[in-house]
């Protein structure tokens, strides 16, 4: 090996795997994420790719650090270019603190490279395919992972591929480990990240599987949608595990059907989900006023993506905010999560079927490509541990479905068919009965009480969350996806008086909201967008007018560097 | 004569001499023969002058959108096999509005009665044409006439495999009734697409077209032959009645479903408590 590296280190590495579609990213990724969580690691993985199934340019970022980190960064530490496109189209996070490690003779570049023969030693085992596992070596050498952990970690990977796989990988993760231990070590690369004795026991699951859990936990046994992405993940999840968790998992043939389906099936008794995008979602709007007119519960998760339109089909944006808010005519009730993290995505999507359920209205989740294909480390999530509510009445003679009789939760008790009494559910305006009529005094009253559950399901909202001090100069806010990001950009800013305040309830908000605004002497809005959607939200329930706004829309998420280079620039 | 989906005093909102009447008088009576109790029946419909009917008889219903009782209906039945569940609106409801569904529930065939009210024209909306209204029909729209192939609902269906597909008139209420009773007891989709004068926006096919126009298929039609049934789905000048099309053959959607691949029991009336088995999952993310 030609020349030596020295460098320092400490407590974080941002590991990049640049290639194109179809390359293998995806199983670097998943194995590198693994085993070093495996080996004891805080370990994070994004990923960004371009809409297409071959060629292109694709990567991977993974964080391996002493502390939990949940948010994207611009810098990149190691660079594993497996085509040589990958070095220019990450070009622009690419500085002099970046090694990267690359075949020299097959990449076309002038920026410095540490010559690997990863080809050659690749075709030693037969087959170019094995240049993945020598990468993988390669990285765990660097950060001196347990050896042992992870031969025994491949081994248990590759199980189903036979024995003479199973050795070829070890032996080619191996060499590209000693590969490695070349360069690290006193005088030459340096790197102290501290092990998490608890990373070995937890979970890794991405913000997809996430929202699919939270759904089984939260009693859902049906799910319809049409593929779009990011949201297409929940659906491959809940079908993959249909019949473990007795779920009907059916694909429509459209938006429209996949949300009346979902209507359907709560109609009859089930808990349904359905998951979109935006345009899927602008689909499905008539549905949504369809369910709050009949007071069917639903729950629908809107994967947002780069709009109007087909937009960017595979970036990230939080631009269908007010969509999801306004959507379906008619004046009516609603509730808008919007989790952060992997944790809060399950719980809230548990909470979101408890909710409609309760209040037999509309719940969204809204989630984005970020959150969906991001995972770290997260604590075994304990599904005992979240409670079911079931709202569902036994019916009689005389039944009557919208009665104005209306429990203390401000609804009319539900039944479904099959009881002894008869449930009539109607899109046309209705009596107390389900049919249809045109009176009047009944319409005022059926308006007043399906808007009437505004108040009662205003009382459980969730309080935004405060990170920082209580008495805070600054005020940094976000929504949604932006949580990690936030918090680790006003760390990375150094300064002490500045908190961070994250809703993931977005509608209706919490009463304390205002209070935490006008508090600040300066308030910072961070949205994933071009409008700050959240920021008229906040002023149309507040009074408070943010007026200093960080947006992003270029269908990337946020890095630390950047949104704590502008939140400086604001203090 | 008395029948246990009776109600009274309802304000019915057709025109008189409405076909809708005799297709309800018709339903009712069909489902009475069945023993059906109007507890465990579910009538799922859209909107339109034909989609109204479920709120004039004693049943469950899911009265949606214009277009849409199809997707809720298959939902229902696999959330419920228990319960029979017919999905019933007019022509541009089923057809025009909800074509794609109406392909698509004849793909996944669950065991759903479809009644489809065709009077080849839209009646709620006052007069317009609908995707089956007959070349040289004029409306307020088509100011020039329907110059549109219509739509023909038996021979797609017939096209597609469909489990059953027949033609009913709205006039005779004997036929249509045992047509009703046997696409009921049908195991899988069962398409009834009724002809049905409009005695207010359509005065091209009356009561009268449509007895001139009409003829029942022989004892001798075999409606498990899919070329014929084909022949017969694509004749115009005289349309046939009765059973045209069947094939009993096609598997259930709900029976195709995992949940019921070890239990019968409904969906609707199991206490699914997943939290150990979704935490077994979880450990596999380890
Ligand atoms: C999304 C939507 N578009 C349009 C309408 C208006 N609309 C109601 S019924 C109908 C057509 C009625 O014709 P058909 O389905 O044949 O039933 P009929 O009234 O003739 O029985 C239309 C266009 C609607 N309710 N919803």
């Amino acid at each position: 090996m030609e020349k030596q590296i020295v460098k320092k280190i400490k407590d974080d590495i941002s590991i990049v795997i640049g290639g194109e579609a179809g390359q293998g990213i995806q199983t670097v990724e998943k194995l590198l994420t693994h085993l070093f969580k495996d080996a004891g690691f805080n370990v994070y993985a994004t990923k960004e790719y371009m809409s297409r199934v071959r060629g292109g340019s694709n990567s991977t970022e993974i964080r391996v650090s002493s502390f939990r980190r949940n948010a994207f960064v611009r810098k990149i530490d190691i660079l594993i270019p497996l085509d040589p496109d990958s070095i220019g189209h990450l070009g622009r996070r690419i500085d002099g603190d970046t090694i990267i490690f690359a075949d020299k003779d097959k990449m076309s570049t002038d920026k410095p490279i540490i010559d690997v023969p990863f080809a050659k030693v690749a075709q030693e085992y037969g087959s170019p395919i094995f240049l993945n596992t020598v990468a993988v070596g390669l990285i765990l050498g660097i950060l001196s992972a347990d050896r042992e952990v992870i031969e025994r970690n491949i081994s248990s990977y590759f199980s189903k591929k036979g024995e003479d796989i199973i050795k070829k990988n070890v032996s080619a993760m191996n060499r590209g480990y000693g590969i490695a231990k070349d360069f690290v070590g006193p005088g030459k690369l340096e790197i102290d990240i501290k092990k998490n004795s608890a990373a070995k026991n937890e979970i890794l699951i991405s913000g997809s599987e996430a929202v699919s859990f939270g759904a089984v936990a939260g009693g859902c046994n049906f799910i319809s949608a049409y593929p779009m992405t990011p949201s297409t993940g929940v659906l491959t999840t809940l079908s993959r595990y249909a019949s473990e968790f007795g779920i009907i998992a059916e694909q429509s043939e459209d938006e429209i059907s996949a949300v009346n389906m979902a209507c359907g099936a709560w109609y009859a008794g089930a808990r349904a989900l359905v998951c979109t995008a935006g345009g899927g979602f602008s689909l499905m709007t008539e549905g949504v006023s369809l369910a709050a007119m009949t007071e069917t519960p639903l729950v629908i998760n809107v994967g947002m993506r780069p709009a109007p339109a087909t937009g960017l089909p595979t970036r990230t944006e939080q631009g269908d905010l007010e969509l999801v808010l306004y959507a379906g005519h008619g004046e009516f009730p609603r509730i808008v999560f919007a989790p952060g993290t992997i944790e809060e995505a399950f719980a809230i999507t548990q909470k979101a079927f408890n909710l409609a359920d309760k209040y037999q209205v509309p719940v969204f989740i809204l989630s984005d490509q970020y959150l969906a294909d991001t995972y770290y480390n997260v604590p075994r999530i304990e599904p005992e541990h979240f409670r079911n509510d079931y709202y569902v009445v036994e019916t009689g003679k005389g039944y009557k479905r919208y009665s104005f009789s209306v429990n203390p939760d401000g609804v009319s008790p539900r039944g479904v068919p099959g009881g002894g009494g008869l449930v009539c559910a109607d899109s046309d305006e209705h009596d107390e009965d389900g049919r249809i009529t045109e009176d009047e005094n009944v319409r005022k009253r059926m308006v007043d009480k399906r808007l009437g559950k505004l108040r009662f399901l205003s009382r459980g909202v969730m309080p935004p969350e405060l990170t920082g001090p209580k008495e805070y100069s600054a005020l940094v806010i976000g929504w949604g996806s932006t949580c990690g990001v936030i918090k680790e950009a006003i760390e990375k800013t150094g300064k002490k008086s500045v908190s961070s305040l994250h809703f993931k309830q977005v509608y209706p908000l919490h009463p304390f909201t205002a209070g935490y605004l006008k508090k600040a002497k300066k308030i910072i809005l961070v949205e994933n967008n071009a409008t700050g959607q959240f920021g008229k939200i906040l002023k149309l329930y507040t009074g408070v007018d943010v007026k200093n706004k960080i947006l992003k829309y270029d269908g990337l998420p946020f890095s630390v560097e950047e949104l704590s280079e502008e939140i400086e620039e604001f203090l | 004569m008395e029948n246990r989906y009776d109600i009274e005093g309802m304000d019915i909102a057709w025109c008189p001499g409405c076909g809708n009447f005799s297709i309800l008088k018709i339903l009712k009576s069909a489902l009475e023969d069945l023993g059906i109790k109007p507890e465990e029946l579910v009538v799922v419909s859209g909107i339109g002058q034909a989609a109204k009917i479920p709120q004039y008889f004693k049943t469950n219903y899911f009265n949606g959108l214009h277009g849409r009782a199809l997707p809720p209906a298959t939902a229902i039945k696999a959330v419920n096999p228990g319960l029979t569940v017919v999905a019933e609106s007019g022509e541009g409801d089923m057809y025009g509005e909800g074509g794609n569904h109406f392909i698509h529930a004849i793909r996944r065939n669950p065991d759903i009665t479809n009644i489809v009210h065709n009077n080849m024209v839209y009646g709620l909306t006052k007069g317009q044409a609908s995707p089956t209204s007959q070349p040289g029909f004029r409306t307020p729209v088509q100011v020039d006439g329907v110059f549109e192939e219509p739509f023909n609902p038996i021979a797609v269906a017939v096209a597609m495999n469909a489990s059953f597909v027949a033609r009913a008139f709205a006039g005779d209420q004997e036929q249509t009734k045992e047509i009703i009773k046997k696409a009921v007891r049908h195991k899988g989709y069962a398409l009834v697409d009724i002809l049905q004068p409009c005695v207010t926006f359509n005065k091209t096919n009356t009561y009268q077209w449509f007895k001139e126009h009409t003829y029942y298929l022989g004892e001798d039609h075999n409606a498990s032959d899919r070329t014929e049934a084909f022949k017969r789905a694509v004749e115009t000048e005289k349309l046939p009645l009765g059973l045209i099309y069947s094939n009993v053959s096609r598997s259930v959607f709900e029976a195709n479903l995992s949940v019921y691949k070890g239990s019968k029991e409904p969906l609707a009336s199991r206490k699914t408590d997943n939290a150990k088995v979704l935490g077994r999952v979880l450990d596999t993310y380890r």
